[in-house]
């Protein structure tokens, strides 16, 4: 039984940062296949880059809830594995706006200036995508020693690249605004939770 | 007794002079065709040898006679490729299927289609609710090779069959008060699950119109069919407008109802987002929807790694045509 309980603390982590490391991967494995096999449509450059932005938009959300849901079920190991989806939200977003310029745009000079100053929703992914790249680079656990309390008030910028990247989904609506009022109300609940808790604390404090 | 009283001279046969002025330019402009189009001008339609593996869509029986003896307009079609018949019916913003590129295809297979009665109505002297049998079988078919270009800023170029929308309005006399067209598509919530959506900003049923001479003009068709076949469900059957100078969501489908009325009518886009999608909503590059540009459009299917990127052309590459119907308009204002 010692045995096995000893097993469990060093093996369980191990196996389940495989399973973090290789789930993140799977949308895109899934759109290699689709796109291989001719299975995306007539215009596989628009449902890559909407794919791609929207798993952007999904892995955001769930490095935003490591907190939340560590506090609300005391589940202190999620907080190792914080780094890592942090780490493929940057990626998607990088392959995001990659296949946006190159299956979209053709990396046309003319056509980058033009989406990068008149389209706004372009402007605005594009801003949450370069304050996303510091975070990604600082995120190393020695990046994190050297900048001791800097780095938290560095990686508070991931929530206004939340925000942009809502903003940036939001000005894309034509006619549905479904996914875009659900993407809404769980970025509304993660920010609104650390509201809660902050004010809670400070509360505690003064009294 | 009584007797009907009808005027000596039927409105309809009145042609505005716009539309007058505009056919002899456009046959003007046709003139190093034109000695082709005397032998050339309709040729048989080739035989489309479309892909077994694709879903297949000979229409309903009492049209299949008219679209096998449709010929080709040449004089009205361009020479460019056309997209791949699979693109065509696998590529389509029919939201009442879907908001996804694929879903009409996917959902709009069980569509009934036929029968199908359409209601002309409105500044018309013969209004009624017709069978689409009816309504169809004085016309002969040609099939006209359009560019169609989407206001997202793609392009295809597809082999519509069909007629033009003058002949058919002009059997229903419209009278002097009809000066725009209203059409209205098929509002089925049952058969439709777009229109069940509780989240969509689009009102139901989706409204298109047309100014008269707009409607009459002869490049103005209703379609009935695609690359010699029936027309798919998921592109619009059983009949569509097709207004191949206009951004596409003007060729309204699936229509149960021609209204000719006098007042400007409300049309579904424009009432959604009356700042990004106007009336006329003409082709025009320089004229960039609010959140996009509209200068160049991406010509489909294009590969991924060499995008088919091409310079989007006033009215669509139709403005010999019908550049002089917006004669003095400021096509800003009117966009």
């Amino acid at each position: 039984m010692v045995l096995t309980g000893v097993r469990a603390n060093t093996l369980k982590p191990y196996a389940l940062w495989w399973l973090v490391f290789l789930l993140p991967l799977l949308p895109l494995a899934w759109l290699f296949d689709q796109a291989w096999n001719m299975n995306l449509g007539a215009d596989p450059a628009q449902a890559i880059v909407k794919f791609t932005g929207l798993w952007t938009l999904r892995l955001l959300w769930i490095t935003l809830a490591v907190t939340p849901l560590r506090r609300i079920f005391q589940w202190g190991w999620l907080q190792r594995y914080r780094r890592m989806l942090g780490l493929y939200t940057l990626f998607y977003a990088v392959v995001h706006a990659l296949a946006f310029a190159t299956f979209i745009l053709g990396w046309r000079p003319d056509l980058l200036v033009r989406e990068l100053s008149e389209r706004p929703y372009i402007v605005v992914g594009s801003l949450a995508l370069l304050l996303l790249i510091p975070l990604g680079v600082t995120s190393t656990r020695s990046m994190q020693r050297r900048l001791g309390a800097r780095w938290v008030k560095l990686h508070r910028l991931v929530y206004v690249i939340a925000v942009l990247a809502m903003v940036h989904f939001i000005w894309q609506i034509r006619s549905s605004f479904e996914d875009q009022l659900l993407y809404g109300l769980i970025l509304a609940w993660l920010l609104g939770y650390r509201l809660w808790i902050r004010r809670r604390s400070a509360k505690r404090k003064r009294g | 007794m009584l007797i009907k009283r009808r005027s000596p001279l039927k409105s309809s046969e009145i042609t505005p002079e716009s539309v007058y002025v505009n056919r002899r330019r456009f046959m003007q402009g046709l003139a190093g065709t034109a000695a082709l189009a005397l032998t050339e001008g309709a040729s048989a339609i080739p035989a489309y040898s479309l892909d077994k593996n694709q879903p297949q869509y000979p229409g309903p029986d009492w049209l299949q006679g008219a679209l096998r003896a449709s010929e080709r307009n040449e004089a009205f079609s361009t020479d460019e490729k056309p997209a791949p018949y699979g693109n065509i019916i696998t590529h389509n913003n029919f939201y009442e299927f879907g908001l996804g590129k694929q879903d009409p295809s996917r959902r709009a297979q069980e569509f009934k289609t036929d029968p199908w009665k359409v209601d002309i109505a409105g500044e018309v002297n013969k209004p009624g609710i017709y069978n689409l049998e009816d309504l169809l079988k004085p016309h002969a078919l040609e099939e006209r090779i359009y560019r169609l270009r989407c206001v997202e800023a793609w392009s295809m170029v597809i082999p519509w069959m069909g007629f033009p929308l003058a002949d058919l309005l002009k059997r229903f006399e419209p009278t002097s008060k009809a000066k725009y067209v209203e059409f209205t598509t098929l509002q089925d919530p049952e058969q439709m699950p777009g229109q069940r959506s509780f989240f969509s900003t689009l009102d139901w049923p989706y409204v298109e119109g047309l100014r008269i001479d707009e409607a009459m003009h002869p490049l103005t068709l209703l379609a009935v069919g695609l690359y010699g076949n029936g027309l798919p469900p998921q592109n619009g059957a059983p009949f569509r407008l097709v207004v191949p100078w206009k951004y596409g969501f003007k060729s309204i489908k699936s229509i149960v109802k021609i209204r000719l009325v006098e007042e400007m009518p409300g049309t579904s886009w424009n009432r959604t987002a009356p700042g990004e999608y106007g009336f006329y909503a003409n082709v025009n590059p320089a004229v960039d929807h609010p959140r996009w540009s509209q200068a160049t459009e991406r010509r489909l299917p294009s590969s991924l790694f060499s995008p088919n990127i091409i310079d989007t052309q006033l009215f669509n590459g139709y403005a010999d045509e019908v550049a002089d119907l917006y004669r003095g308009m400021d096509l800003r204002q009117w966009f």
